[in-house]
This record gives structure tokens, C-alpha cells and sequence, in this order.
């Protein structure tokens, strides 16, 4: 019986293998791989495998704990819905990315030491970079270069992060890192940050999943933020500086999602306020907001996912993505309304949904850790969440005006899958008992009481009444919504601007000056050196000593006459000479 | 089934059926509200009845008004091309 067998293997080792097969063959293929996955996670209990020493280093690739487990489980069954959404998709290259990246989440949840996490983490970023580009337009193939540059600088600050850290604690293991303010504990924080999308550096996000594909981008709402969470909640717990970026962030994704028109962008703005409890309940560190954390990562991978397939099922019958475009289709798209709801429900944390039982656990976190704005602020954007997910957004897209399209329910497929995640969403909020047993800390927690079922249903029933007096307000316009994304569309230009006029003014101006001054006096000063130095002292030498040297040639020419009486007599006076040396010395 | 209920939520007939729904559900949850034991309440606003309403309501209008002022007068509701050139 093995007892540990790593699911990662399955997705990475498994998608070289999808192309090579076709058609019902293929299907059967990558169904069975997260299978396999789900029965290896439902297979392991807790403890470290799969370590190497590498370089002096242990690399631990199974270190599995119930924080773990319960990514491992949620992961591996999105990953199952993620597939069946997408059975229907010939397009092999699309597969194969979805199996790396969900390999790769996987991986960093089971890594144990900081430098298989950095490998994993860059292998998610780049797979997941190519569900966009899959979708071959100008648009996705321009957001898919954002996104990728922009993981680029994350994954940059997390290895920067992580050398730092190993270098100063000859350790890269991974657990909760201490808050002494290092370089190492921020360049790690930015690089988890950056992937859990919190404002300012999170307008990838915004930017690439309404641009990925129909089936691309239900992966990627599931996949990259909740791994990043996994990573925050497992080395930053109780980071005062997460309580307020969290805060901020679920009231920031509500803000712009009342501006948005594009309906997976306003989705994805949503996946930004609901990571921003997530962040909030890791800041706040308690082991009710932890557990709030992890059990809200668990229900959002399933509703988000559900509400992606949702209004992907919508875009790909209609070719509408717009909600100024889009309406009526009520009758002709009923289940895919209904499954949508469901999804919409629970984000919104109605009583019965799987939002109710997990969101609570963080505001009650906020609350039993004595900060009443967190817990005030959190439950606004609560209001919110069921404003946009659960109003605007099925309001737009299927009542409304009658846009005049007429189409059918999607493939069976995307409805199972939906199907599939809806009944999650019902399940987990009617029986929490399950959930809450895998999570990492005990829970003493037990949200269907009296009192809170009433105020829960009193906030959502009475933002209902705000939405529909406020209806004209509310209807969508046909604009885009400026992000800190601007700063590298825009801020590039600005950047490519202030290159090519001011600044090729001023250096236009600085060669001129150079021109001018330092040329001019440079080659004045050469042409001196030139007259005096060089023709006067050096070609004077030079003309001097070859002048000398004629002049000595041409008076020994005269002893070379030619005549052999002029010789002897001279080798005979050399001889005397040579003999009276001898003789007198 | 599915077909029916959605069907009878999005023709305009009903409107006026819903809408009584909706008053009488507005009503039925408000008035719960203070049928509730309070045991867990720490902040005073959770101990006040019908504080959930009262507060939804504010949220979502300060939401949606705030929201919309900051997109039309802060400059972030732009023109769809405005990336394009």
C-alpha cells in the first residue's frame, strides 16, 4: 500500500501525453488523471515524503499537514470540474497548460522547502500565461504578455526573497517566517502578494481572466490567488499589515465592480474583494480566522469556478461578453441561469450556500479579535458581493432588455460541470460538518444560529431593495475602467513620450554643447600638440638623428674606393697598430 | 420545471407578484430579526434589532453612489479604446 503519491505527478508527467491521443480516447485520458489525483489526496495522511537532499539542501516535495490536505483536496476536485467544463475543447495545447498549472499549484501546496515552491510557482505562472494566449486574438495574446511580465517581477522578489532568507538562516524550509522587517520577509511578502492580487499589484488579474479562454479562465479564477493564499496563510499568519490590505481590497473589488461592463472582468473584480477576507483573515492570524481562511479558499475555488463557467457558458453560446450587450436570454439559457445562481448565492453567503459558513468565519474572526471596522467593512463588501454577483450580473445578462439573441443551453459538458460545482456549493452550505473537520484548526464555530441567520438574510434582502431602487443608477454603460494597470499601458507611454521629447531634446541639447565646447577645444588643443609637440620635438629628433647618420655615411663613402693597394694599406696599418697594442700594454 | 419557474420570473406580467413577494419577504425577515436570542453579540450595533437590514441597505446605496461618483468624476470610467492607438 503506498501511502503517499505525489498528484502533481499525475497532472505534470500526464500532459505530455495529450497529444498523442484523440477523440474518445483523449477524453476518458483527462478525466482519469484528476481522478487519480482526488484518490491520492483522499489517500494521505499527514507527514513529510518524497525528500532529497539537493546541494546541501533538503527538498521536500511531500510535506503534507491538514493546511495541505485540504488544498490538495480542494484543488484536485476543482481541477475535475475544471476538466469536464472543458471535455468538450479539441484544442490540445489548452489541456496540456491546464494540467501543468493545476501540477504546479499542486506542487507549491505540497512543498516543503522554498526552492521546489519558487519552481512550481514560475511553472503555474507560465502554463497559466498560455490559457490566455490560447485565445489567439490581439487583445488576450497583449494581456497574456501583461500577465506574464508581471509574474515575471513577482516571481523575481520571491526568489530574491527566498536567497536572502536562506543565506541569513541556512534554512529553506518553509513555515512561518519572523516579522523582524527584513529585506528577505518583504521581497517574499511582494512576490505572495503579487499572486494573491492584492491592490495596487493586482490589476494582472483584472487585466488577463476576461481575456483567457471560456475553459482557460475557470482555471485560472481557481488556481493562482488561492495558491497564493495557501502560501500566505502558511508563512504570513498574523500580519498586521494584511488585516487593512485585506479590508481594502474586498471594498475595492466591489467599487470597481459597479463601474465594470465586461461580465468576467466584474467577476474577476469579485475574486479580488472575496481574496481580500481571505488576506484579511490571515492578517488578523487567530485560529478562527485562519480556519476562516482556508474554509473560505475551499467554497470560493468552487463558486468562482462556477460563476466563470456560468457567464463563460453565456459568452461562448452568444459571443457577448459585454452586459450592455447582453439580456433576455433568460428564456432560452434557464439552467445555465439557475447553476449560475446557485453560484451567485453562494458568493453572496446566503444561508444554505457554502459563502454563509466560511465568509462568517472570518468576519467572526475580525469581531472575536476586537476590530470592529475589519468585521463593519467586510460585511459592507458582503453587500456588495451580492449587489454585483447576485443582481447586476444575472439582471444584465439574462432579464433586462431584450438584446434579441436567441441561443441554446451550452454543451452538456460545461452544464455537468456546473451541475457538479453547484451541488458543492449547496452541499458544504447545508452540511459544513465535513468541511470544517479537514481544517487545520480545531472549530468551535457554528454559524447557523438565530441571530445570525436573520441579520445575514436582512443585509442581503435589503441590498436587494437598494438594487432595485437604484436600478437606473446602476445600468452598465460601455466604458472601460482605469486600474493600476494604466500605469504599464499608459505609464509605458508616458515613459516612451518623456524618451523620445524631452529627453531627446535635452540630449539633442548636451551633443550640441559637447559639439561646441568639448570638440572644438579638443581638436584645438590636438592641432597645438600637433605644430609644436609632434613636427618640432619628435620629427625633430627623428630628422635630426637620421641627418647625423647621412652625414656620417657620406663621409665614410670615401674610404670605399674600390682599390686593393688602398685596402692592404690599410689592413697593414691596422696591423701595426694591433701589434704595438700588444707590445706596450 | 427549471424552464417554468424562470420563465414566470421574467415575464413582465409577474412583476407585480414579485415585487408583492418581495415586500412580504422584506417584512418576514425584518420583523424576525427581533425574535432572535442575542447570545453572541459584542458590539452594540449586533445587539440592535434589525441592524442587518438597516445596514445592507445603507451599504449597498453607499456602494453604488460612491462607487459611480468615483468612476464618473475621479476619471476611471474611460472610452473602450482608450488603450488603443
Amino acid at each position: 500500500m503506498i501511502d503517499w503519491f505525489h498528484p502533481s505527478i499525475f497532472f505534470i508527467c500526464g500532459a505530455f501525453l495529450i497529444p498523442f491521443l484523440r477523440g474518445k480516447v483523449q477524453k476518458v485520458y483527462l478525466l482519469a488523471i484528476p481522478v487519480l489525483a482526488v484518490l491520492s489526496v483522499s489517500i494521505m495522511s499527514p507527514g513529510a515524503y518524497w525528500t532529497y537532499n539537493f546541494l546541501g539542501n533538503s527538498l521536500v516535495f511531500g510535506a503534507a499537514d491538514k493546511l495541505s490536505i485540504i488544498f490538495g483536496w480542494v484543488f484536485t476536485v476543482m481541477s475535475l470540474i475544471g476538466i469536464v467544463y472543458a471535455l468538450h475543447v479539441e484544442d490540445s495545447g489548452q489541456h496540456m497548460a491546464a494540467f501543468l498549472y493545476i501540477g504546479g499549484s499542486l506542487g507549491v501546496t505540497f512543498a516543503g522547502d522554498y526552492f521546489s515552491l519558487f519552481v512550481f510557482w514560475e511553472l503555474m505562472a507560465f502554463a497559466s500565461a498560455y490559457l490566455v494566449f490560447a485565445k489567439r486574438e490581439k487583445e488576450a495574446i497583449e494581456a497574456g504578455y501583461r500577465y506574464i511580465l508581471v509574474h515575471i517581477f513577482g516571481g523575481v522578489c520571491l526568489l530574491g526573497g527566498i536567497i536572502l532568507h536562506a543565506v541569513s538562516t541556512q534554512s529553506i524550509a518553509i513555515g512561518p517566517l519572523a516579522k523582524d522587517g527584513s529585506l528577505a520577509f518583504y521581497l517574499i511578502l511582494i512576490g505572495v502578494i503579487v499572486n494573491a492580487a492584492v491592490p495596487p499589484l493586482h490589476a494582472w488579474l483584472t487585466d488577463a481572466y476576461p481575456e483567457g479562454t471560456v475553459t482557460g479562465s475557470v482555471f485560472m479564477s481557481a488556481f493562482t490567488t488561492k495558491t497564493a493564499v495557501y502560501v500566505l496563510v502558511r508563512v504570513f499568519p498574523g500580519t498586521e499589515l494584511l488585516v487593512w490590505m485585506g479590508t481594502i481590497m474586498a471594498l475595492y473589488g466591489v467599487v470597481y465592480a459597479v463601474l465594470e461592463n465586461d461580465c468576467r472582468r466584474l467577476l474577476a473584480y469579485h475574486i479580488i474583494s472575496q481574496v481580500g477576507y481571505m488576506v484579511a483573515g490571515v492578517g488578523i492570524g487567530t485560529d478562527l480566522s485562519l480556519n476562516g481562511s482556508v474554509s473560505h479558499a475551499f467554497a470560493h475555488i468552487l463558486y468562482k469556478g462556477l460563476l466563470f463557467m456560468g457567464a463563460g457558458a453565456v459568452i461562448q453560446m452568444t459571443g457577448k461578453r459585454k452586459l450592455t450587450e447582453l439580456g433576455g436570454i433568460y428564456k432560452t439559457m434557464p439552467i445555465t441561469l439557475c447553476l449560475y445562481m446557485i453560484g451567485g448565492f453562494a458568493i453572496s453567503a446566503f444561508p444554505l450556500f457554502s459563502g454563509f459558513v466560511t465568509k462568517s468565519m472570518v468576519v467572526s474572526g475580525a469581531t472575536h479579535d476586537h476590530r470592529p471596522w475589519v468585521a463593519l467593512l467586510l460585511t459592507m463588501a458582503s453587500a456588495g458581493t451580492f449587489l454585483h454577483t447576485g443582481l447586476k450580473l444575472p439582471y444584465y445578462m439574462f432579464f433586462a432588455k431584450d438584446s434579441g439573441i436567441r441561443t441554446t443551453e451550452p454543451p452538456m459538458n460545461m452544464l455537468i460541470a456546473m451541475g457538479m460545482a453547484a451541488f458543492m456549493c449547496i452541499a458544504i452550505g447545508v452540511l459544513p460538518g465535513p468541511l470544517y473537520k479537514l481544517l487545520p484548526y480545531p472549530v468551535h464555530f457554528d454559524p447557523y444560529t438565530g441571530e445570525h441567520v436573520t441579520s445575514a438574510l436582512g443585509i442581503l434582502l435589503f441590498t436587494g431593495l437598494g438594487f432595485f431602487m437604484l436600478l437606473k443608477k446602476l445600468d452598465p454603460e460601455p466604458t472601460i475602467s482605469a486600474d493600476t494597470d494604466w500605469l504599464y499601458r499608459k505609464g509605458s507611454r508616458v515613459f516612451m513620450w518623456f524618451v523620445n521629447k524631452p529627453l531627446a531634446i535635452y540630449e539633442n541639447y548636451l551633443s550640441n554643447v559637447y559639439n561646441t565646447w568639448f570638440t572644438r577645444f579638443t581638436l584645438f588643443f590636438s592641432s597645438f600638440l600637433a605644430r609644436v609637440f609632434d613636427v618640432r620635438l619628435i620629427d625633430g629628433c627623428v630628422n635630426g638623428v637620421a641627418d647625423f647618420f647621412m652625414n656620417l655615411a657620406q663621409t665614410l663613402r670615401v674610404s670605399g674606393s674600390g682599390l686593393v693597394r688602398n685596402y692592404a694599406f690599410t689592413m697593414l696599418l691596422g696591423s701595426v697598430v694591433i701589434l704595438t697594442y700588444y707590445l706596450f700594454s | 420545471m427549471i424552464k417554468k419557474l424562470v420563465d414566470y420570473i421574467g415575464n413582465p406580467e409577474n412583476v407585480g407578484k414579485l415585487k408583492k413577494l418581495g415586500y412580504v419577504s422584506l417584512v418576514a425577515v425584518f420583523i424576525s430579526d427581533f425574535f432572535v436570542h442575542r447570545d453572541h453579540a459584542i458590539y452594540i450595533w449586533d445587539k440592535t434589532p434589525g441592524w442587518g437590514a438597516f445596514y445592507g441597505f445603507v451599504s449597498c446605496v453607499i456602494i453604488i453612489l460612491v462607487s459611480k461618483f468615483i468612476g464618473h468624476q475621479g476619471g476611471i470610467m474611460k472610452r473602450e479604446d482608450y488603450y488603443d492607438d
